[in-house]
């Protein structure tokens, strides 16, 4: 039997572009993504849908939305 | 969302404008901006002020969100390069140290009192209406002249950059945040 690979959608962080502003977790209805340590945004892998908000309110642009495999 | 206190601090942002605007000793309660980002940032390594008590993010956010001021596009690639962001924290610092040089100027004696706000270190706009006398020394006034010309300029760059570019692009190029960032690695860095 061959394992089925789902594609999902989520957010992902130029981690070495982010100013750590916190814009996106203020607008992240999952609490799925948070400042580690005044350096940069993380994202949790398990949390996020991938709705983008994020990525619309960030002012550096520093997130988009990619189709990863789970 | 739950609202919290500080999610009202825009208001605070908006009230210091515009005292200053009426008397200008009320400059001096700028400095909380300055202090409280380098306290949170030097004790907790974190950027909690930016993330969660900024009023002017929060004023920027709000007139470019809410308001609809802003054309929400992408900032240009090099605003958000260390390189432009390192250069404006050194520029911003050498001019509040030029500020300060005028302030003890003033205290020493050897210049007088300039009731003018400078915007974008360039233009000096009168601002006379807001210096009410002699109760301090007048290099007091001279400093708060000098601070609310800083705060004034940095909100002004920060609507420009509202419209033009999303709503809290200030916050991609601002010093203060700049500076707790550097402050924060440097902290991670020495962590094990």
């Amino acid at each position: 039997m061959t394992s089925v690979k789902k594609k999902r959608r989520r957010a992902v962080v130029e981690q070495a572009a982010c100013v750590a502003c916190g814009c996106c977790v203020k607008v992240c209805p999952l609490q799925a993504i948070e400042i580690v340590r005044g350096i940069m945004a993380q994202v949790s892998g398990e949390k996020c849908v991938g709705c983008g908000k994020c990525a619309r309110e960030c002012p550096a642009s520093v997130i988009e939305i990619r189709e990863v495999e789970t | 969302m739950k609202k919290r206190w500080y999610d009202y601090l825009w208001i605070a942002s908006l009230l210091y404008l515009l005292l200053g605007f009426f008397n200008i000793l009320f400059a001096w309660l700028g400095l909380l901006c300055f202090f409280i980002p380098l306290i949170i940032s030097v004790v907790s390594g974190a950027k909690g002020y930016c993330n969660r008590y900024c009023g002017r993010g929060q004023l920027f956010g709000l007139l470019g969100g809410r308001f609809g001021l802003s054309r929400k596009k992408d900032i240009p690639g090099w605003m958000k390069s260390r390189a432009f962001r390192y250069g404006f924290l050194a520029f911003f610092m050498a001019m509040f140290l030029l500020m300060l040089w005028n302030t003890y100027l003033v205290f020493a004696g050897a210049q007088g009192l300039r009731q003018a706000v400078t915007l974008l270190w360039t233009f000096r706009l009168p601002w006379h209406w807001a210096y009410h006398g002699a109760l301090f020394h007048p290099g007091v006034a001279q400093f708060a002249f000098g601070f609310y010309g800083v705060m004034l300029t940095s909100t002004v760059l920060g609507l420009i950059t509202m419209v033009l570019f999303k709503p809290r692009s200030w916050c991609v190029y601002c010093p203060m945040g700049t500076m707790t960032q550097l402050i924060c690695r440097a902290k991670a860095g020495k962590q094990p």
